[in-house]
């Protein structure tokens, strides 16, 4: 068995099959797995006896419920009013830099992924961000290369 | 200069929650219709931005007979320039959580869900302690009620209580048509009481303190006090309580970096309200339609001058055009051409006259749109568009 069919066996047990248990299973999915690739959703389908297009449809409804295939750590940028009025666009621009990517893009060594996303709710401690669950604020270019600097140690350190 | 009423700061929501046992014991002590006569003589109307009356939500909800119940704190906080909601379940989730089992006293439920936003993961830890300490106590004083926490994954339109419902059930975000409404026909078709976590918490207050401490509080039709975040061109950016009913000139002298041009109240889906209406414009409920007292949940955000209302208004569509549910086509093709449109006007490919086709456009979002997403776009645009329809065409 192939260790996503697994896991998604494992999901259901321990969530439940009905279909209000879809979105906890796709979370779980995400958190491992790091996207949803079709192979996934056809596998959830199948345990939770639903059509495929069900779960492709609600899947793709959620922007935290990637079907592309992510970077270890995911970078999310606010780009709404307030992050975007207090220099947003700088920090983008210096992660670009930084990371040798696009906005939309993963790094070669699938390390990092690069991506905008609407208010995280910062507004007061704008411009801010999301590395994968873990919020950053106040950001300037300065104290975002320090944060990845850590970010690329670390994951040195893990290699 | 400015009109008699001056900001006054309230120290409720954040006061602590060391009493929380004692409040939910005695209030699971009090018959139903009795909370239900104190909350609504407080006039504590729902603070996620709608206003509805919360004594009557819950009594709506109470008077249905069926056996299964849900208690539901909406913590989808995702309208931009709102952070207050975080705040609340990091420092006193205990009240929230408290109020929610008194609720279910209330309405005959023993399960009640917080609906997370997908963000606000980090919180899901220290919020998951807090409710196993708070089903302990449940346990000791045999009251039967659980909480779960549901989490979202970044859809601001899962905020709409309807949408919230079927995101739950595990489907796509898509509001439904009401009525039916939530107190008879919610999560899974059962009666459901869907609160912001604002609204909890001053449900906590008027439980502590009484309705007529929280009643005294605010101005006619706007009872209580309010959190606002504060975010934009400010000194001083930040969660605040305050009393509702402050005119909006006493709000930007308090709150205003000496160059405020415009400010949005309630969010890209509130209203844009620019300097020269600040006088007589007030924060409250009253007159919602009118367009002098303006409903929020909260979030004002103040622009200065140096600010190019034609980018703030480029942000807010490209913001709806991405977070559209999409069902209905006014709403997902109106974002859109709007977005376009002022894009066109900008470059020169349209005349100016197009911005008032654009106009005719959100009226008809207005009309036909099936939520208030769509339905609310026409507030900030025709706001912008109007009062500084230059900086939209040069």
């Amino acid at each position: 068995m192939y260790p996503v069919s697994e896991l998604i066996k494992n999901l259901a047990d321990q969530h439940g099959r009905a279909r209000h248990n879809l979105l906890p299973i796709l979370q779980g999915v995400v958190e491992q797995e790091r996207f949803l690739s079709e192979y996934s959703m056809i596998e959830i389908a199948r345990e939770l006896d639903l059509p495929a297009s069900e779960v492709y449809g609600t899947a793709t409804f959620y922007s935290f419920l990637e079907y592309k295939k992510m970077g270890k750590y995911v970078i999310r940028i606010c780009k709404t009013i307030t992050c975007s009025m207090k220099g947003k666009n700088q920090i983008i621009k210096t992660i670009e830099d930084m990371l040798k990517i696009n906005v939309g893009e993963t790094s070669p060594d699938g390390n990092f992924s690069l991506l905008q996303t609407n208010c995280l709710g910062f507004c007061h401690k704008a411009p801010a961000m999301l590395i994968n669950y873990d919020v950053y604020t106040d950001l300037t270019p300065e104290r975002v290369r320090e944060i990845l600097t850590g970010y690329i140690n670390k994951k040195e350190r893990e290699d | 200069m400015g009109s008699v009423y001056q900001l006054k700061r309230v120290d409720f929501i954040f006061k602590d929650e060391k009493d929380w046992k004692v409040i939910l014991k005695n209030s699971i002590s009090r018959p139903a219709h009795e909370l239900i006569n104190e909350l609504i003589s407080s006039e504590l109307k729902g603070r996620g931005g709608a206003g509805f009356p919360t004594g009557l939500k819950w009594k709506l909800t109470a008077e249905e007979n069926d056996l299964v119940k849900y208690v539901i704190c909406n913590a989808d906080e995702g309208e931009p320039g709102t952070f207050k909601d975080r705040e609340i379940l990091s420092k006193v989730p205990l009240k929230v959580l408290t109020s929610m089992a008194v609720c279910g006293h209330v309405i005959r439920s023993n399960t009640g869900y917080i609906y997370l936003r997908g963000e606000y993961f980090f919180l899901q830890k220290d919020l998951n302690k807090a409710i196993s300490e708070f089903e302990e106590y449940c346990r000791e004083i045999n009251f039967d009620f659980s909480i779960r926490i549901f989490m979202g994954s970044g859809a601001y339109i899962c905020g709409e209580e309807t949408a919230l419902f079927e995101s739950m059930e595990g489907k796509r975000g898509e509001p439904r048509n009401k009525p039916p409404f939530p107190s008879s026909y919610g999560y899974m078709g059962k009666p459901t009481v869907i609160n912001n976590v604002e609204t909890l918490a001053h449900t906590y207050t008027i439980f502590e303190y009484g309705a007529k401490r929280f009643y005294d509080l605010g101005v006619q039709y706007s009872r209580g006090s309010k959190l606002f975040s504060v975010s934009g061109d400010t000194p001083k950016p930040g969660i605040y309580e305050l009393e509702l009913g402050m005119s909006l000139f006493d709000f930007v002298e308090e709150f205003g970096d000496g160059d405020t041009k415009a400010v949005q109240v309630g969010g890209a889906s509130g209203f844009l309200v620019p300097r020269k209406r600040f006088n007589e414009t007030t924060i409250g409920f009253q007159g919602k339609l009118t367009g002098i007292s303006l409903p929020t949940g909260g979030s004002m955000m103040l622009f200065n001058s140096s600010r190019s209302m034609y980018n703030v208004l480029d942000n807010y569509l490209e913001f709806f055009r991405e977070e559209s549910c999409g069902q209905c086509t006014p709403c997902r093709v109106g974002c859109q051409q709007l977005l376009n449109g002022i894009k066109a006007v900008k470059r020169g490919d349209k005349n100016a006259q197009y911005l008032d086709k654009l106009l005719r456009l959100t009226e008809t979002m207005q009309n036909t749109a099936k939520c208030g997403l769509g339905q609310s776009v026409a507030n900030s645009f025709s706001a912008i568009v109007e009062n500084f329809r230059e900086e939209m065409i040069y």
